[in-house]
């Protein structure tokens, strides 16, 4: 199969998308012909749709928030491009009180068929406003799906559900996944919301793990091998609705937990995760459930600091052998 | 203000008006009951803004509304009886009861929600007029909001959005002087919202909010310079609640000479003076527009009291389409 970059998985979702449905449109800050994004993902869309359906605009996050939610209720397909994530707090109303809530609040007569786009994680030495990963803001806003795709065909596959779909969607891409090359086919394709994907098969340990840490996962997974410890990766891929059932399932198993997310440890992704487990499934786990995350701090800029924080294979590796 | 308008137009005008504050009338005496649950934010003594931009809509043109929106949704074209069960909590409301008296929603009318979060109604009725645009058709979007909300950054945003791209929406500010207990003249330095306009470089006029025809006047331009694809209009309409900003509130911070003073500047009032006068209605017409309203809205009233609650379980559905 061909392979081709998370940028170019996302770039094909939204040109396919673009070209079936006449009403999808881009908007965010320096995503049209002059940049193409900050991230390039939107490169060469608005030579090839123009400055309409490709559209810049102003450094003003509240109203590209809100100017998708207008557009969305009233008959469009609005992708709007947050350039960092870190930057969603400036449309935190936008998001959460009006994209999240319009549909319930008004009884369901109104669709929200909108798609918020940012890119998340640490790594690249941008500090603490460029560096964070907020998901799990997100998963505590009813009426928001969250997408954490961490491979070019989740990437491709999830957008385009997710431009289809008619709830708002919070599309959380990660800035080190950009140029990670992976497998795509050719032909169409779509992938469900709530559908966890096991990225490796195992016996011995349950990792779930979420956008970029999956590969550090995988990675602790193959040392693992080499001790003869066999752990299942499994990503979930959407955060909301979450595949619960796969996750149980994988822990009937196995019997052992390990939980990895960046973001803070404090009520983050892993939190809920573990949660879930406990309630459901703690008569299966021989050992306590383990989570990987980052301290409740934020995110340090110099290298030695940053690294320190961010999880790991290693903190993968250590805090499975803690528990086997 | 000539009264060039033909009198099936003047009537109807007036008709809305009354419709809307016999309206909040009946709201505010219910409330007395204890029959409405919450919070309300009555329209009482606005109701010319509302009534004299949305005679210039059509039922396919949109409009944004806010916490005091009861108004908005009557003069858009939403039923009473509708209305009248969602403030009360009722299965039968626009909303179904999850929405109550600060997000009442009709889409059928293009009334696309109010929003209790002051100022947030501004980047949606932007993106409204934006995928007008994108469409191509000559609808336009009404978006009301108070000289509170004229603080918040996202009036500044949405406004500028609407600017550079041309967007056919009106901005229309309902200055009724007082930010729930703080006086606009503490909180800006400017005496006319309006001004704002210029530094977005599109026409702001303030008018008298009080007085249905000159907001008809200045809407029916911005109506149509956006129709024409000319782009949107920053309108002030200088106005005065009657009643405090919310259910709890005496409104003891506001000087009774001034209460007075609006009072009788009251557009229901001073239009229906103007009718006559005119001779557009007689008095025997007049008495009779109120009884048609008064039974109206006692029997939105009736619908709304008899309607049942929702089912509890009800709480749990539409969070996702």
């Amino acid at each position: 199969m061909r392979k081709i970059t998370y940028k170019e998985a996302l770039r094909e979702a939204l040109r396919e998308e673009m070209l079936r449905d006449r009403t999808v449109f881009l908007l965010g800050e320096d995503i049209g012909r002059y940049w193409g994004g900050a991230f390039k993902v939107t490169k060469g869309l608005a030579e090839e749709f123009g400055d309409e359906r490709v559209r810049d605009t102003p450094i003003s996050e509240s109203a590209i928030i809100g100017a998708a939610v207008g557009a969305a209720i009233t008959g469009t397909r609005p992708v709007a491009e947050i350039m960092f994530g870190d930057l969603t707090s400036l449309a935190m109303d936008q998001i959460a009180n009006q994209a999240a809530k319009i549909h319930y609040m008004f009884g369901g007569q109104a669709k929200v068929p909108l798609v918020i786009r940012t890119p998340f994680g640490a790594g690249v030495n941008i500090a603490a406003h460029h560096s964070q990963s907020l998901e799990a803001w997100f998963m505590h806003v009813p009426g928001l799906h969250v997408c954490v795709p961490s491979t070019p065909y989740d990437a491709k596959g999830l957008l385009k559900t997710s431009i289809r779909g008619n709830n708002p969607v919070f599309f959380c891409e990660h800035k080190l996944l950009y140029p990670m090359e992976g497998e795509v086919p050719e032909e169409e394709y779509m992938i469900p919301f709530g559908v966890a994907d096991i990225k490796k098969k195992g016996s011995d340990v349950t990792i779930v793990a979420t956008s970029y840490m999956v590969h550090k996962a995988l990675e602790a997974a193959r040392e693992l091998e080499a001790e003869s410890i066999n752990a299942e990766v499994l990503d979930p891929r959407t955060l909301v609705p979450l595949d619960r059932q796969t996750i149980i399932s994988s822990v009937k198993k196995t019997g052992r937990l390990v939980v990895v997310s960046e973001g803070c440890k404090t009520a983050g992704v892993t939190a809920e995760i573990a949660a879930i487990v406990a309630e459901e499934a703690i008569d299966y786990l021989d050992a306590p459930i383990k989570r990987v995350a980052e301290p409740d701090t934020p995110i340090p800029f110099s290298p030695t600091l940053e690294q320190y924080v961010i999880p790991n294979e290693k903190s993968i590796i250590n805090a499975v052998k803690e528990i086997i | 203000m000539e009264l060039n308008l033909c009198k099936e137009k003047l009537v109807g005008m007036y008709r809305k008006l009354l419709e809307i504050r016999i309206f909040e009338e009946k709201v505010f005496e219910l409330y007395a009951q204890n029959l409405v649950p919450g919070t309300i934010h009555l329209y009482a003594g606005e109701e010319a803004v509302a009534v004299g931009v949305c005679s210039n809509l059509r039922k396919d043109d949109y409009i944004t509304s806010t916490h005091r929106g009861h108004g908005h949704c009557i003069a858009k074209g939403a039923q009473p009886k509708h209305i009248m069960a969602e403030i009360l909590g009722k299965k039968t409301g626009y909303c179904k009861g999850k929405g109550g008296s600060m997000h009442i929603a009709d889409f059928s009318v293009g009334m696309l929600g109010a929003t209790a979060v002051v100022g947030a109604g501004l980047p949606i009725a932007m993106g409204a007029g934006l995928s007008i645009k994108l469409s191509g058709t000559d609808n336009v979007v009404a978006c009301f909001f108070g000289d509170g909300a004229s603080n918040q950054g996202t009036f500044h945003e949405a406004i500028n959005m609407a600017a550079i791209w041309n967007l056919p929406v009106i901005f229309v500010c309902e200055n009724n002087v007082y930010a729930m207990g703080t006086r606009r003249s503490r909180v800006m330095l400017i005496e006319n919202i309006a001004d704002r306009a210029q530094a977005y470089g599109i026409s702001g006029v303030a008018v008298d909010g009080n007085d249905v025809l000159a907001v008809y006047e200045a809407a029916q331009k911005a109506v149509e310079r956006a129709r024409r694809g000319e782009g949107p209009t920053l309108i002030e309409c200088k106005t005065y609640r009657h009643k405090g900003h919310s259910r709890i509130d005496p409104a003891k911070y506001r000087p009774k000479e001034e209460v007075e003073e609006w009072l009788r500047k009251d557009p229901i009032k001073r239009f229906r003076e103007k009718l006559m006068q005119t001779e557009v209605l007689t008095e025997t017409e007049i008495q009779q527009v109120e009884k048609d309203v008064l039974a109206e809205i006692d029997e939105a009233a009736k619908f709304a009291l008899q309607s049942p609650f929702p089912d509890p379980e009800e709480a749990l559905e539409d969070v996702y389409a």
